[in-house]
């Protein structure tokens, strides 16, 4: 999948993954994709809830690798 | 929809009790709600400019996971507190959890609103001076009436 922007959050706990995906997104424009990485398992259920509450679409959610990947679409 | 509202009263100071209302806060800011945090009592240490008081003692907490059992009468013995706090500190960092520093910064920044209660201020002789900038400074019925209009209303 096509991305703009990456995130990387390996190694990080909850809350980081969402809220610096937050910031990740802020400074990106309308329509853009941001490719984030994550080896918090919490961070699955919590991306897509992220999703949810702000309107940012969630392309996909996977595990590659031993890690979890996600695309999100600003809304 | 209208934007959801959470409003905390954060009351603890420890270094266990610090973390729910910050990463509650900056979670919830991350979905785009509208938080407030009351901090009093004990809580007011959460807002000082240096945190590295912040201490986990290993009395009285029985639900604290101990690499070894530990009775109370070694606990309590000097330095115990110390290592207790250093070993979560680290543990913490290994682990990837942010510092409480980082984790106070990202809500603010996140526009979560720090409130320091001004009865506690008063009481513990604690100066302005001592807590971080940006905040402010207020009473219970300040409180009320944003925690009166929330969706999320939590006591830690």
């Amino acid at each position: 999948m096509e991305f703009d922007k990456v995130f990387d959050a390996s190694g990080l706990a909850c809350p980081l993954p969402i809220v610096k995906t937050k910031k990740a997104l802020s400074d990106m424009t309308s329509g853009q994709v941001l490719r984030v990485v994550s080896t918090d398992s919490g961070s699955v259920s919590d991306m897509a809830a992220f999703a949810e509450q702000t309107g940012n679409a969630l392309l996909s959610s996977a595990e590659e690798g031993g890690k979890y990947v996600f695309f999100l679409k600003k809304a | 929809m209208a934007v959801k509202k959470m409003a905390i009263i954060a009351t603890k100071g420890a270094l266990d009790m610090a973390y729910p209302p910050l990463i509650l806060a900056s979670t919830a800011a991350a979905l785009g709600w509208e938080v407030q945090i009351f901090f009093t009592f004990y809580g007011l240490q959460l807002l000082r400019k240096d945190l590295s008081g912040i201490a986990i003692s290993p009395i009285g907490n029985p639900a604290m996971p101990m690499p070894v059992p530990m009775p109370v009468v070694v606990a309590m013995l000097p330095g115990m507190e110390a290592m207790a706090t250093s070993m979560m500190k680290a543990k913490m960092k290994k682990k990837g959890v942010a510092s409480l520093t980082e984790l106070r910064d990202l809500c603010q920044e996140a526009e979560v609103k720090f409130i320091a209660c001004q009865m506690t201020v008063d009481l513990f002789d604690f100066e302005k001076s001592d807590f971080i900038d940006g905040i402010e400074y207020g009473g219970a019925a300040t409180f009320m009436k944003f925690a009166g209009e929330t969706d999320v209303c939590l006591f830690i």
